[in-house]
């Protein structure tokens, strides 16, 4: 316990720096960018306090809005992605429900949970980051077709980011 | 009242939510709609500094390319100096006297941060409020308009790119004078929208479009794209044209800040326009 004090801060402070100093200047095809840094909201522990979720995942946005002068967009995707957090941890739950302190990841609950949790995940708060900063509907397809292939660019990279950490986990 | 109570209370998390969110939306709202040095953007203190860093580590990668784009402007310079140039015929002699006075400054800055995948990019200077930069001055990268101050903090300045979607900025024809403005639309980085142009100016392809100098942010007859497509859709007065951007936004190191002299004065005589119609 005394350790994620240290773990999750230092963690935090990773994610947003990869991701404005490194991800955001990859650029695929020009346009397609990754979001790797609510992989920080995705790993919090399955029984924390979901107001206090809320809390982290509006101070991780804002970090990232200040870096990129978007204030408020990042922060308001994020918690929309703590808001339905507990109602998809809820749907994708196992027949028992979980098991105390398993962490919501590839080593605690397996590839196939991780896949689909991951996935709408990312896909949840790229709809909302998308079609915020357009600001409008009347582009409809154009802006999913961006929020496509941003999630796919995402998911790869979290994927990435999952083996890299189990395999981390794994030597310890 | 009761039931009221246990309303929210049930609900609590969904009204959190909707407290959070719309406190997020405010500041959406407020970031696009008033200019001002607010703490949170770029241009604070740590994330500037981060920048500043990182950009000092980053900047050997495309040393190259930077020092290709100066040398190239320094040539541009060099044959518009007057020792260039021959007397045609006559023994002219060069009068100095006031009837020119200065009009533009430029400021060098450092492009710290930069984006263009995004639909509104912005751009973060290692120059501020120190160096003399302002709210709403203008910036030129090599080869035309970058884009507008926006914020200041006293080491960093924070730019809205021509790569925005709500910026336009007035250019015109290099051929004909005809003006209009040039607004982008969000989807490719080098390309960039031209509006007004009516439909019965002669285009080409190629055609080099400058700056029209009306906005007093920018000088007049800055070089800043070029015309790849136009056409006019079924039943408008208006073209509808593609241009290419000159500076490659992907590439930007070396910026200047204009600073225009006689802007308070324009903006003077503008306001006063504006309130006796009113």
């Amino acid at each position: 316990m005394i350790k994620s004090f240290v773990t999750y801060p230092l963690q935090f402070i990773v994610f947003v720096l990869l991701q404005v100093l490194i991800l955001n200047n990859v650029q695929l095809g020009g346009t397609v960018n990754p979001y790797l840094y609510i992989l920080f909201i995705l790993w919090l522990p399955i029984e924390l306090n979901k107001t206090l979720v809320m809390g982290i995942a509006f101070v991780l946005g804002i970090s990232i809005d200040v870096f990129t002068d978007t204030m408020g967009m990042h922060a308001s995707a994020c918690v929309f992605l703590a808001f339905a957090r507990p109602y998809l941890l809820n749907i994708l739950a196992p027949r028992d429900g979980y098991e105390l302190n398993v962490p919501p990841t590839v080593g605690g609950l397996g590839w196939f949970w991780f896949l689909r949790y991951a996935t709408i995940g990312v896909f949840l708060h790229h709809s909302f980051l998308f079609f915020v900063e357009v600001f409008r509907f009347s582009e409809f397809f154009d802006t999913l077709g961006r929020v496509l292939a941003s999630s796919i660019f995402s998911i790869v990279l979290i994927f990435l980011a999952q083996v890299f950490s189990s395999n981390a986990e794994d030597r310890r | 009242m009761r039931n009221l109570i246990a309303f929210i209370r049930k609900y609590s998390f969904f009204f959190l939510f909707l407290g959070v969110e719309a406190l997020a939306f405010y500041l959406i709202l407020k970031n696009n709609h008033f200019q001002g040095s607010s703490f949170l953007n770029s241009t604070n203190k740590v994330a500037g500094g981060i920048y500043t860093r990182y950009s000092n580590l980053a900047e050997y990668v495309n040393l190259k390319e930077v020092n290709d784009a100066l040398s190239d402007e320094n040539r541009l310079l060099r044959e518009n100096q007057l020792g260039s140039f021959e007397r045609v015929f006559g023994e002219n002699i060069i009068v100095k006297d006031t009837i020119y006075k200065r009009k533009y400054l430029y400021t060098k800055a450092k492009v710290i941060n930069n984006s263009t995948h995004r639909q509104n990019n912005y751009l973060t200077l290692s120059i501020g409020s120190n160096n003399g930069v302002e709210n709403g001055m203008g910036v030129i990268g090599p080869s035309g308009v970058v884009g507008v101050v926006k914020n200041v903090s006293a080491n960093y300045a924070s730019v809205v790119s021509v790569l925005h979607r709500e910026s336009k900025i007035s250019v015109k024809l290099k051929k004909s004078d005809y003006f209009g403005s040039m607004q982008w639309d969000g989807e490719d980085y080098r390309m960039i929208g031209l509006k007004d142009i009516p439909n019965h100016v002669l285009l080409n392809e190629g055609d080099t479009v400058v700056t029209s100098g009306y906005s007093s942010i920018f000088p007049e007859g800055l070089a800043t794209a070029v015309i790849k497509t136009f056409e006019v859709p079924e039943g408008e007065n208006f073209y509808k044209i593609q241009m290419q951007l000159l500076n490659d936004f992907r590439q930007l190191t070396y910026v200047y800040v204009v600073k225009n002299n006689t802007s308070t004065e324009v903006k003077k005589i503008e306001s006063g326009r504006e309130s006796n119609d009113d």
